[in-house]
């Protein structure tokens, strides 16, 4: 297939782009891999008259550590953060993921921020971002802001980006001695069916859980009535109350039938997937305390 | 409305300077403007992986990338592997293990293997099959590839 033609601008830095935007507007769009954007415009479902490369924007670069975040640049590809030793080493179970997302050639061109952005809801990041209490950073020619990634996702294909705005950054907590993450994703086609992410904490003996579920709604879901049902039951109990729980809820989940699956098969999954992640969460945290 | 560019880029160790479209896709480019028939268009939803080529040594899709983002870059298709007529070390292995049946995922599954031994000179089998699980061969000759590729390792 051939895309329609369009002005291709490559900006340095971060004023030209919004330069570019300002004048352009809804005719204008930017991309870095294009991993998903190049299927649309192929498709013909996008169409732009101006496209932005921004590969070339210094202040969009690079993986960075801060106190207590790990900040994954715009332009982070999925290999460059499966392999970074910094994230390897702070936020280990999202190096994984990203490890996972797709195939090679997709890991090595497509990137995080494009990934958010693009808000496919068949996608692995945004789960475990959620329940990491990740934040997306947008910034704009006059101003910044930080969206929680819960939030960010507001359905398919739509975030809280506002059109002048960019990623500039994903600030991923890092993991505490005291906490586990584990992600769990499905699917028999490239993309996920369903994935889910569940974070385990230990404070004084009481855990608490996260978790959020994936790829099976529009946008990240998060299990609240699981994790309320679980607060303060001893690991050792974890099997007689998990289950019922784990299945109520999903059960009342709403999902479609497609090519992953049908709603009752994906409403399955979404259990049992939901019960190994939060068993292996909980073990990786108590085995890290003692 | 839009003007040719130039792109400049190595091709398979020898430097290129193409005039192109910004809306071209690399697969076409390299097939149609540099001769380079090897990588194979197959899928074109970047699944299949018979249009691998290696970008800076690491394997992409072009079907899915502007020839464009190749300005400034090192790009390797299967022509580029052979030196003086000899073939590389994965080729060789391919062809000592028959590792093909109709040869169309072989390009793509050579270059693959490349970046494979390239990053990791000693993978286990669990990480041959997860860095090849992009690349499909629906032949379904896949004991033959990876009979190949451990004999590298």
């Amino acid at each position: 297939m051939f895309i329609t033609p369009f002005t291709h601008h490559r900006p340095a830095g971060l004023h030209s782009v919004f330069d570019i935007l300002a004048k352009y507007g809804d005719d204008a769009a930017v991309y870095a891999g294009g991993t998903e954007l190049l299927l649309a415009l192929k498709a013909r479902v996008l169409r732009y008259e101006h496209l932005i490369d921004l590969k070339r924007v210094k202040e969009l670069g690079g993986v960075r550590v801060e106190n207590d975040f790990i900040g994954i640049g715009a332009l982070a590809t999925h290999y460059r953060i499966a392999n970074d030793p910094v994230v390897l080493a702070s936020i280990p179970e999202y190096a994984s993921l990203s490890d996972g997302i797709a195939n090679i050639r997709v890991r090595v061109a497509g990137t995080l921020a494009g990934n958010l952005s693009f808000a496919e809801p068949h996608s692995d990041p945004p789960a475990l971002l959620a329940a990491m209490g990740a934040t997306v950073q947008l910034v704009s020619a006059d101003s910044e802001r930080s969206v929680p990634v819960s939030e960010f996702i507001a359905g398919e294909f739509t975030t809280m980006r506002e059109d002048n705005e960019l990623i500039s950054e994903v600030r991923v907590p890092v993991t505490q001695p005291n906490e586990a993450f584990r992600f769990r994703s499905f699917g028999h086609l490239e993309r996920p069916a369903v994935n889910v992410a569940v974070g385990c904490k230990n404070d004084d003996g009481k855990t608490a859980f996260r978790i959020w579920l994936g790829a099976i709604g529009d946008h990240p879901i998060h299990a609240e009535k699981v994790e309320t049902a679980l607060r303060g039951v001893p690991r050792a109990s974890l099997r007689d109350v998990l289950p019922a729980a784990t299945e109520e809820f999903t059960s009342g989940l709403s999902a479609t039938s497609d090519l992953h699956g049908s709603a009752d098969y994906k409403r399955h999954l979404a259990s049992v997937l939901m019960q190994r992640a939060v068993n292996e969460a909980a073990e990786s945290a108590s085995s890290k305390e003692s | 409305m839009t003007e040719k560019q130039s792109l400049s880029f190595v091709l398979n160790g020898e430097s290129r300077e193409v005039s192109i479209d910004a809306s071209e896709l690399l697969v076409d480019v390299l097939r149609e403007k540099c001769g380079m028939k090897g990588t194979k268009r197959s899928c074109d939803v970047e699944v299949c992986g018979a249009c691998t080529v290696l970008a800076d040594g690491l394997p992409i899709s072009s079907c899915t990338t502007l020839a464009i983002d190749m300005d400034g870059r090192d790009v390797t298709t299967i022509e580029g592997l052979a030196r003086n007529e000899k073939l590389s070390r994965v080729q060789q292995a391919f062809v000592d293990h028959a590792a093909m049946q109709c040869g169309f995922c072989t390009p793509g599954m050579v270059l693959a293997t490349t970046a494979l031994l390239e990053t990791n000179e000693k993978p286990t089998d669990a990480e041959i099959r997860h860095f090849l699980r992009g690349n499909i061969c629906r032949c379904t000759g896949y004991i033959k590839i990876l009979e190949a590729v451990k004999s590298l390792v």
